[in-house]
């Protein structure tokens, strides 16, 4: 039984068909990383597999759980699945603390003060540990983005989707978020990730997914689908970002 | 009950009434804007003085009611020699007030100009003036233009409280109807209605000139 | 005729102002309370009470307030509705700060980028726990310089319940000119007193700006 399950996915912006017919299954442990031309709608697909967008047609379940964008059911599927954005979307009010203490206390209704153990924790395995008092804005790109990941993991997710996560990073801060995502692909998180860096995907992910006019249009083992494309499409793209 | 049908005899009251509003509100409108966009250079651009006797006349006038700058106008200037027509001091209250607050608008926009604009047109050859009025000031006034519209349409509607001093204007008629017809309901609804038509129109006038002076955003 | 000294002329000015300060701070405290309610309601995405709140806003900030003074004033009485001045004052100057100030407040809301509410979702916080915990705390530091600032147009708004006969600040300028044929003096002075009134909230709100555009 696969941790993710996407069956027949459809997606319309009014008229605009942005997803048409994803089929994807993603086994727990695995490393996905989905790559394509921007437009080709792999950001839409990770974003229907929370919740944050609708799809039409079709059907997605995460843990066995089925994926709609009621806000109950967002709710639900948040302890499973957990998020990072190109943006951070750190809450610019709180503290690094207070940000990654935040869910667990008033949604896993945790004690503050074993909130606080697995803060300090998260913060430690990204590598901040001392950041625990500053606010975001303090701190570089990279760093609020590893704070973004230690927010997502106090959740204690089984999946975690990442849209874009470095692009908007200088790019000599690029490896240490990388660093953090390679760490916990190899304690076993699943990982989904839309991604430009595809030395990381070939490398750390076990499995590409190539996006194209809103299809699944090529997907294999990482280091195949690199070394040896199969359609054009993904050839010329290939070209176009190594 | 409510009977709307005794306003009707009244009709050409409240018409006389809504053309004082529109004249008056238009008159004020283009004087205090042009007297706006004079302030607000000489509060950004101008000498220190000139720029601090600016911002005290901007902030006496915001920081104050309208209806007490207009008494201080109508009652309190011809005590000191200066004779004014109802209609002449509730035209200058309002062209006073409009201008104080347009100044620190448009001066904001000024503000808001990147220092690369005022560069190029240094280093093409324009003086201070061409470049303020050549590059600077469309821009600037289009970055606070919505704000600007919003404050012209307060100003128009202030002036309801020129029927205070007896200019003839829309709240003055909307008074006198409901004295003669004891319709006081019916004539302020009446005209709340009447004024949020000149507020809405107000809008749209801005809207399209605002489309003539910023065209160059359609053309791309 | 009894004469008066700047004094007196100042002291009876002073005891009128007590009316115009409690004027404002009820109808402020009237008005904030009325915005919550509308910005809770409009927030809740319903089409229909965001069309509602959208023509309340529209209503109240396209008509002069003397309009709708009058209408509390003449109107309710009409209706059947006794009310004194200083309640119909109170109930018009509150409608229209709270149309201004849910208006200002949208703004500053809807200034929140997108992704905080798209992150406290993925967190799996709820509506209620988005605004208490991630929302309003941010918005309240954006809205609290414009709240201010807005302020003193309520403060100014209060001179015209001298018009339906309340004796505030203006009224007693009216009247005490009518006793001193001394209007430039006199309206000098009420300009004064509204000025000291007024510009410590412009200030603030001023510093408050500053401040916060600093701060981000």
């Amino acid at each position: 039984m696969s941790l993710v399950n996407i069956h027949e996915v459809h997606k319309y912006y009014g008229d605009l068909h942005v997803l048409k017919g994803i089929n994807l299954n993603i086994k727990a442990g695995e490393v996905i990383s989905i790559i394509g031309r921007s437009g080709s709608g792999k950001s839409t697909l990770l974003r229907c597999m929370n919740g944050l967008e609708k799809y039409q047609k079709g059907g997605i379940t995460v843990d066995g759980k089925e994926v709609t964008t009621e806000e109950i059911q967002v709710r639900i599927l948040a302890r499973s699945v957990g998020m990072i954005f190109q943006s951070f979307n750190l809450f610019p009010h709180l503290t690094v603390g207070e940000n990654i203490m935040l869910a667990p206390t008033i949604v896993l209704k945790k004690s503050k003060q074993e909130a606080q153990e697995t803060a300090k924790a998260m913060l430690d395995k990204v590598g901040l540990a001392d950041k625990f008092d500053s606010f975001p804005e303090k701190l570089s790109g990279g760093q609020q983005q590893r704070v973004a990941i230690a927010r997502a993991l106090a959740m204690n997710p089984k999946v975690l989707l990442c849209d874009e996560i470095t692009s908007a990073l200088d790019p000599e801060l690029v490896g240490d978020v990388l660093k953090v995502l390679e760490q916990l692909a190899k304690e076993g998180m699943t990982l989904v990730l839309v991604t430009h860096e595809m030395n990381f995907a070939r490398d750390v992910g076990d499995r590409v997914v190539f996006m194209h006019q809103g299809k699944v249009w090529e997907e294999g083992p990482a280091k195949e689908v690199f070394a040896n494309p199969q359609t054009d499409e993904l050839k010329n793209f290939v070209n176009s970002v190594l | 009950m409510l009977d709307f049908a005794a306003l009707l005899p009244y009709s050409h009251v409240f018409i006389h009434g809504l053309i004082t509003t529109v004249e008056i509100s238009l008159l004020a409108t283009v004087l205090g804007l042009v007297l706006g966009v004079t302030f607000a250079v000489a509060r950004q651009y101008g000498a220190t003085w000139l720029s601090r006797v600016v911002n005290v006349y901007v902030e006496l006038i915001r920081n104050t009611p309208f209806i007490v700058q207009l008494f201080f106008i109508f009652f309190g200037l011809p005590s000191i020699g200066f004779k004014l027509s109802a209609w002449e001091a509730g035209t200058i209250a309002m062209v006073v007030n409009l201008a104080a607050y347009s100044t620190e608008i448009i001066r904001a926009g000024l503000a808001s100009t990147p220092k690369g604009q005022w560069e190029a047109g240094k280093v093409l050859g324009l003086s201070f003036k061409q470049t303020l009025f050549r590059v600077v000031i469309i821009p600037a006034i289009e970055k606070i233009y919505p704000a600007l519209t919003s404050q012209c349409i307060i100003v128009m509607l202030g002036s309801a409280v020129l029927s205070q001093i007896s200019v003839q204007d829309l709240t003055y008629a909307a008074n006198f109807v409901q004295s003669r017809n004891f319709r006081s309901f019916e004539s302020y609804l009446v005209t709340a209605f009447l004024y949020l038509f000149l507020a809405i129109l107000m809008r749209k006038a801005f809207n399209l000139i605002g489309k003539r002076l910023f065209s160059y955003r359609a053309e791309r | 005729m009894i004469e008066f000294s700047n004094y007196d002329i100042i002291r009876n000015l002073l005891i009128a102002t007590q009316w115009t300060v409690l004027l404002s701070l009820a109808a402020f405290a009237g008005g904030i309370s009325v915005a919550l309610c509308l910005t809770a309601a409009r927030l809740t995405k319903n089409p229909a009470l965001a069309g509602l709140i959208k023509l309340y806003v529209e209503v109240f900030q396209g008509t002069p307030l003397l309009m709708q003074m009058f209408l509390c004033f003449f109107g309710l009485s009409l209706v059947g509705l006794n009310i004194s001045a200083w309640n119909a004052a109170v109930l018009s100057l509150t409608l229209f700060t709270s149309a201004f100030l849910v208006e200002i407040w949208r703004g500053c809301i809807d200034t929140l980028p997108k992704g905080q509410w798209e992150a406290s979702r993925c967190l799996g916080l709820s509506f209620l726990q988005t605004l208490r915990y991630v929302v309003l705390p941010q918005a309240f530091k954006v809205a609290l310089a414009p709240s201010i600032g807005f302020s003193v147009q309520v403060v100014k708004g209060t001179a015209l319940a001298s018009v339906i006969g309340f004796v505030e600040l203006t009224k007693a300028g009216t009247m005490l000119n009518n006793a001193t044929f001394e209007p430039f003096k006199v309206f000098a002075f009420v300009a004064l007193i509204y000025f000291a009134l007024c510009y410590p909230l412009s200030l603030t709100s001023k510093i408050l700006e500053k401040k916060f555009n600093v701060s981000r």
